[in-house]
């Protein structure tokens, strides 16, 4: 069977998320397969990734270690514009649109009772600090539009009400490309709420 | 392997793989039913929202093998908006959901517990009704239906009937309602008592229609630790919802 390192690395893949036992067995053997440097270049990258990745202690969106995030360090980014997300990789889609040109905050997560998360599991806090500290504008709120993103726009909605910021949401609305009939009753009726004038 | 149709309110969904979701419902007449949903994180996906927790919908699902069930088609009952905007009663709802979840068993049919939860989150999404009570009115009723009801008309301790110095204290390990000398576990005011007793007594509707009195919050601490150590476990939804 296995040898005791083989197994190790099936194992360890196998915890992936995503990856079952029969994934982890096929990656595991392709990484035995290919030239020693190209399965060393991955192994460096991850203990790379691990040494010198952290939070960027502003936004907590991915940096360096002890460094702001590359959006935080731009100073061509407005500062007075705030839009929170649940994930990092939220921002990356959001910059994809070339639209946004604020920073970002990150709150790792959304409020999820039924999983006991919080208020106090997310980077709430350091974004009311934010808010009231520098000198912010405008918060948008883009956290998903399921039902643990929408409550948590909710909260942040009333935490962020007292304070002298704009807040507002993004718009649910319909797939671009897409057929009306097709749509489902929530987005629809989202749709129809969040309407503007033309 | 067949497909069969059920209605169904979504208990909870967690992440499945890239884009997939499992969804667990309880189902009228399937009981608790646990499904995947294809491609359902996808913007795209019109499953999407019609599966998130708390929504009432109609389902074509396919019974392979496998542990789990594949959903074939959604149509929306019910998405109960009224609930889904206000975070005081969406927090509710949640701690409900959480109680029926642990409740409710695989497969095993229980139709009155998913009339109940229907019923529940009905009054719930109803703007006009008081937030507050609704749930622990709910895990009252669901300890009857448990054959767990507390036991408020007599110590339940020594039997002793509440003329004789009243009822002052509850503690469901115990049974539900203790008189002075048997007392312990948490004190309990004759009002939440009275209030307990009408919402037990078939008087929930009337209950709920009223302006919460100010007992109400007591009822609902006494209702929540009565139903936690029914299912001998802590809710995590109304720790988290009590931040909210
Ligand atoms: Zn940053
Ligand atoms: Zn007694």
């Amino acid at each position: 069977m296995y040898t005791a390192s083989l197994r190790a690395l099936v194992d360890e893949l196998g915890k992936l998320p995503g990856v079952g036992p029969k994934s982890a067995q096929r990656i595991a053997f392709y990484l035995l397969r290919i030239p020693s440097e190209d399965a060393l270049r991955l192994a460096e990258a991850i203990i790379a990734v691990k040494e010198r990745t952290a939070f960027c202690p502003r936004c907590f969106n991915v940096a360096e270690v002890d460094e702001l995030c590359e959006i935080c360090s731009d100073p061509s980014r407005d500062a007075g514009t705030i839009c929170v997300v649940e994930d990092p990789r939220d921002i990356a889609a959001v910059e994809r649109t070339r639209r946004f040109g604020g920073t970002y905050h990150v709150l790792h997560g959304a409020l999820n009772p039924l999983e006991g998360v919080g208020p106090e599991q997310l980077r709430i806090q350091e974004l009311v600090s934010r808010v009231k500290e520098d000198s912010v504008r405008e918060v948008i709120l883009c956290t998903n539009p399921n039902l643990e993103g929408e409550a948590t726009a909710m909260y942040l909605a009333r935490l962020l009400g007292p304070l002298d910021v704009r807040v507002s949401r993004i718009a649910s609305g319909l797939p671009v490309g897409g057929d009306l009939e097709y749509a489902d009753e929530l987005t629809l009726g989202r749709a129809l709420e969040g309407r503007h004038d033309v | 392997m067949s497909l069969f149709r059920d209605t169904g309110i979504v208990l909870r969904t967690y992440r499945l793989g890239e884009a997939d979701r499992i969804v667990v419902m309880l189902t009228e007449a399937h009981g608790k039913v646990r499904a995947v949903a294809k491609g359902v994180r996808r913007t795209s996906s019109k499953f999407g929202a019609r599966l998130e927790p708390l929504s009432h919908v109609a389902l074509l699902l396919w019974r392979g093998r496998g542990e789990l069930d594949i959903v074939n088609q959604v149509e929306v009952v019910d998405q109960f908006w009224t609930i889904r905007e206000d975070l005081e009663r969406l927090s509710r709802a949640f701690s409900m959901l959480e109680v029926v979840d642990q409740l409710a068993q695989d497969q095993h049919p229980d139709p009155r517990l998913y009339r109940m939860l229907l019923r529940a989150l009905g009054v719930l999404a109803e703007r006009s009704s008081n937030p507050i009570l609704v749930a622990p009115a709910f895990f009252l009723k669901v300890l009857a239906l448990e054959g767990a009801a507390p036991i408020l008309d007599v110590c339940a301790a020594c039997g002793r009937p509440e003329a004789e110095g009243g009822l002052v204290a509850f503690d469901l390990h115990e049974g539900g309602a203790l008189c002075r000398s048997c007392r312990r576990g948490r004190s309990m005011s004759a009002p939440a008592l009275a209030l307990m007793r009408r919402i037990l007594g078939g008087e929930l509707g009337r209950v709920l229609r009223e302006p919460a009195p100010p007992c109400a919050e007591e009822v609902g601490q006494l209702a929540t630790e009565a139903i936690e150590s029914h299912l001998d476990r802590r809710l995590r939804s109304v720790r988290t919802g009590a931040a909210l």
